[in-house]
Order: C-alpha cells, then structure tokens, then sequence
C-alpha cells in the first residue's frame, strides 16, 4: 500500500509505523465484516426456524424426529475440526507444511464425516415421510440446517483450493491471507452449529 | 506482515490473527472450554434433575457462552485496544441479529395470539 502515503495524513497520524495497515489486516477485516453479514442471514433463518417450530401440521415435531447421538457426533467433529483448522493456521504462520498439511488434511475428513452424517439424516427424514414438503416446521428445519451444511460443503472445496494452493504456490503473502480467511470461515461455521444444535435439536427434543 | 507493531498499541490486528506469539496453548484452552460447554449442553436437555421449563433457557445462555468461547480462543476477538475495530462490527452484527430475532418472535407471537385458529378461519372462507 505505498501507492497512498502522500494523501492520507490521518492515518500517518494514527499509526507511527507508517500510512495504511497492511494488505493483511483489511482482507481479514473485509472477510469478517462478511462472515458477520454471514451471520445475520443465518440469524433470519433462526428466526423463521423459531416462529415456525410449532407449525408441524399434524405432522411429526422435533422430539420424535431428532437423535441426539448423531447430533452429539456431528458436533464433535465440527468441534474436532475447529481446532485442527488452528492447527493449521498455526502451520500456515510457521511455514511449516507438515503441520499445515496434516491438519488440513484432518480438518477435512472431520468435516467430511460431519457432511456425510447430516446427508444420512436428512435422507432418514425423507424415507420415514418427513421430508421439507410435509410441514411448515420441517420446511425450516432443513433450510436452517441445510444452509449450514451447504456452507461446510462449500467450506471443504475451499479447504482443498487451500491445501493445492499452498503446495503449489508456497507460502506468498496472498496465499496465507487466504488461508487466514478460510480459518475465519470454518470457525464461523462452528460457531453457527453451536446455535444451531442448541436451538434446533436440543431445545426441540425436549419439547 | 501485521508482526510490524509499533512502540505502542494503536496498530490493528485482523480477526483471526492473534497479535505476535500464535501459540497452541490458546486453541487447547479453548477446546477444552467449548468441549465442556457442550458437555453440560447435552447432559442439561436430557437431564430431569432441574426444573423442566429451565431447560431451554439454560442451554441458550450455554450456546451464548459458548459462542464467546469460540469468539475469543479461535477467532481471537479480544477486548485489546488494537482490535477495537473487530469488536465494533461484531457489536454491530449483534445488534442486527438481536433485532432481527425478538423482533420477528415479538410480532409473530402476537399475530398468532390475535388470530383466529386456523380450522375457524377456514369455516369461515366457505
């Protein structure tokens, strides 16, 4: 950024290190102000999910649907996951790729049995006639969820890019500001599925 | 790179980074934190040891830890004055959730308080 150190006295003012924060730190602040616009989605999927939990239809409710073992497994391996993803990016500032690619590589298939779970589940629902069609609840219950595992889907393409990305690129400034983002990414995630199996399966398997 | 901090603390650190020494020790500390968090999330729904209509608020106030947990030891949203930048939009993000959920339970609540049940209404329309 040394394009703009003549027009910006402010900011020379502000930090004596010189002009503009690095390219790092407005990436990481452009992807967070993103994950929390993230979030307000997801927060308005909540809110449909809330108003309409009690709409079954006479159809099955959350407390005859839900196991909370699967649940319990998922959230391990989301958890799990969150903490090799530190590992990772913890590889990732150390330039070491025997932890960067282990963790990936272990960040991935924790993620991967979270998917193939859900993906079980969901068809379980569907094969026993709960499927999003029958209800207004089940209907928010698989947006709200499957926009959450989409975004893991999503997530674990990403987590490969990165993985390729790094072992072909190397450790350049660019390809670790994307690693920081993606770490930014699945940690979010993690912290929606926290809402999510609280709100969702174990508040609805009480009920 | 953002280890470039100067003499005193008005730099900026992206959410995510974790200011000059990236250790394990804050990830492992924040596992195990989350992990028994969601120890007690579990146990509480299944649990008949307290009261029942408890339960749902228990484990929001649980998730709501939780998610701080995850906020601080993976994300590493702290209240340091060189990442007030990161909790000003995390405050504001708050804010628009929070107005967005009572917002939408408050008004919907009373909409289906004030309405007539369903089966009437569909008397009604014939």
């Amino acid at each position: 950024m040394s394009a703009t150190h003549a027009d910006h006295q402010g900011h020379a003012a502000r930090s004596p290190g010189g002009g503009m924060p690095s390219k790092r730190i407005i990436v990481g602040y452009g992807f967070w102000i993103f994950l929390l616009s993230d979030i307000i989605m997801f927060s308005a999927f909540f809110a449909s999910y809330a108003v309409l939990s009690d709409a079954t239809a006479g159809g099955p409710t959350g407390q005859q649907l839900f196991d909370l073992t699967n649940v319990g497994i998922e959230t391990m391996c989301l958890l799990l996951s969150s903490f090799t993803c530190g590992l990772a990016s913890i590889g990732a500032q150390r330039k070491n790729s025997a932890i960067f690619q282990t963790a990936m590589a272990a960040t991935f298939v924790l993620g991967a049995v979270f998917v193939s779970l859900e993906i079980r589940e969901f068809a379980g629902l569907a094969a026993q006639g709960a499927g999003p069609t029958r209800s207004a609840f089940l209907t928010a219950f698989f947006t709200l969820v499957g926009c959450h595992g989409l975004h893991v889907t999503g997530g674990l393409m990403w987590l490969l890019t990165m993985m390729a990305q790094v072992l072909a690129k190397g450790y350049r400034p660019d390809i670790l500001r994307r690693v920081m983002c993606f770490s930014l990414f699945w940690h979010a995630l993690d912290i929606i599925w926290v809402a999510l199996f609280s709100v969702v399966y174990l508040i609805g398997a009480g009920q | 790179m953002s280890d470039e901090t100067p003499e005193f603390g008005t730099s900026d650190v992206a959410p995510g980074d974790e200011g000059s020494e990236a250790g394990i020790a804050t990830y492992l500390v924040g596992l195990g934190l989350a992990l028994l968090l969601t120890g007690v999330s579990f146990f509480i729904a299944k649990t008949h040891l307290v009261w029942g209509p408890s339960i749902p608020v228990a484990l929001i106030v649980l998730a709501i830890a939780q998610m701080g947990v995850h906020l601080v030891f993976f994300l590493h949203i702290t209240t340091g004055p060189d990442n007030a930048n990161n909790v000003m939009a995390l405050a504001f993000g708050v804010l628009i959730v929070l107005l967005l959920l009572t917002g939408s339970l408050w008004i919907m609540f009373h909409l289906n308080h004030n309405m007539m049940p369903m089966d009437q209404l569909m008397r009604m329309q014939r």
